[in-house]
């Protein structure tokens, strides 16, 4: 297969990485990108996702948003936003879709995870007078960890994929690797621009399972729930 | 008057562009219509016979599921990219890649779902002298149908929101008409696109339930009767390609 021997020199090729459309600064795009993204995609979704699984309420919103964002093409979202005035200010519609589509994952996986503790150790809670930030605190937030974690997850995954996506709408990141080798008709880079973004998607899920584990909260309690 | 002049002034909404093309629009829209019933018809054959294999041979349901986890996890436009030396500039590229994600839940439903299937009823086929397809085919299979079309549902909904991607290699149904657009800033042409895929998705999901309730009339009595949660939030932990 000479597109795979091809990818491999190209992607052992020094020129490729460098200057502006080299390997290391579209990479440095697409983290910059997929990271910010992400963070203000947790600091709206959390919150709230959590709030609502604390009350009990809106457990429709939270559970059916992820069912609108599996239905709507991330690739024509994408492409609206730009076409729309946001389009004219550079990265916009990137970094809105890109929040947009995070947050589904989060919110439904965290308020799954709320609502999934075990009743009867919140009435134990309860019980034992924990207020309602006690009991939030202390009880349901450490229980509804895991799942928390896996929307993070999740939503990291998305967030690359549809950073990768956005090239194909005209902006940076890895992506712009791929659908330039496909302008060019130029395989061995498309390969080469496919392995890159596999391997940053695998990585970055890799790294959230990472983290995950390691602030896992009931981590210091012997690990026996695990 | 007004209505000829929104392509002129490039409206978001307009009525003589859907009247004007729409030959372009049909075709589109059937491609697309192709793609994602090829791409869950040829998932599910693929994922029934991992699924029983997995179940049959426990030390291959960890690779399985694993493989099909990770593939997951590829984007989309990574995955398409990745096929290219195999298959060319080809529809057959776009539905592979789409068979690919479509296994992780696939496998996954199909396999709960059987898993699930109570012991009794399995003893009470066996009792009856069932063979092993036939218990398949007859008990287990209908059992494990709820869970397994709840997996079709969630993968026919994600595939025809994928095969927007498939544009990249100008099989992507509506979504060739999509990036189409964005090169000629052609507004109408992307918001009535983008349009027609979010209801083609809505519309299948429906078909899709309607044909759930068709095929499992037991599944609402018994939830009527033992007031059991939905299965759908366990299935919605995993995440979505893009």
């Amino acid at each position: 297969m000479n597109a795979i021997t091809g990818a491999y020199d190209w992607l052992t090729t020094g020129a490729n990485w460098r200057g502006e459309q080299g390997v290391w600064h579209r990479l440095a795009e697409h983290l910059y990108f997929s990271g910010v993204c992400l963070a203000v995609a947790c600091l709206i979704a959390l919150p709230l996702a959590l709030w609502l699984g604390h009350i009990g309420k809106g457990g429709a919103l939270a559970v059916n948003i992820s069912n609108v964002g599996r239905a709507v093409p991330t690739l024509a979202l994408l492409i609206l936003l730009t076409l729309t005035p946001l389009g004219e200010h550079g990265d916009a519609p990137t970094l809105i879709a890109l929040v947009l589509f995070a947050v589904p994952p989060l919110l439904t996986n965290a308020y799954l995870g709320m609502r999934e503790v075990d009743r009867a150790v919140v009435e134990a809670a309860r019980g034992m007078g924990m207020s309602g930030g006690q009991l939030f605190a202390r009880v349901e937030l450490p229980l509804a960890y895991p799942l928390v974690m896996t929307g993070v997850r999740s939503a990291g995954v998305q967030v690359v994929a549809t950073a990768t996506l956005a090239a194909m709408a005209g902006e940076g990141g890895l992506g712009r690797i791929i659908t330039a080798g496909f302008n060019l008709q130029n395989t061995p880079q498309v390969v080469a621009g496919a392995v890159l973004v596999a391997l940053l998607a695998l990585l970055v899920e890799g790294v959230l399972v990472l983290a995950g584990r390691l602030f896992d909260p009931m981590r210091r309690s012997g690990g026996a729930a695990r | 008057m007004a209505e000829r002049n929104c392509l002129v002034t490039n409206d978001w909404i307009c009525g003589e562009y859907v009247r004007s093309r729409s030959q372009e629009l049909t075709d589109a829209t059937l491609q697309h219509i192709g793609i994602t019933l090829a791409s869950v018809a040829i998932g599910l054959a693929v994922s029934l016979p991992l699924a029983l294999l997995a179940r049959r041979w426990r030390f291959l349901s960890g690779p399985v599921l694993g493989v099909t986890t990770v593939l997951y996890s590829v984007p989309s436009l990574a995955m398409f990219s990745l096929l290219l030396p195999f298959f060319g500039l080809s529809v057959s590229l776009v539905v592979t890649g789409l068979v690919l994600y479509s296994l992780t839940v696939l496998v996954r439903n199909i396999l709960a779902g059987l898993q699930a299937v109570p012991d009794e009823a399995r003893e009470a086929a066996k009792g009856m002298g069932y063979g092993p397809l036939r218990l398949l085919w007859e008990v287990e299979l209908p059992l494990a149908l709820p869970a397994l079309l709840a997996g079709v549902r969630i993968t026919t909904v994600s595939t025809v929101a994928l095969t927007t991607v498939g544009a990249i290699v100008d099989y992507g149904g509506l979504g060739t008409l999509i990036l189409d657009g964005l090169d000629t800033t052609f507004k109408a042409q992307v918001l009535t696109a983008s349009a027609l895929c979010v209801l083609l998705a809505v519309v299948a999901d429906l078909l899709l339930l309607g044909l759930q309730r068709l095929l499992t009339p037991w599944t609402r009595v018994h939830r009527i009767r033992t007031n059991r949660a939905d299965r759908g939030p366990a299935v919605a932990k995993v995440a979505e390609p893009a």
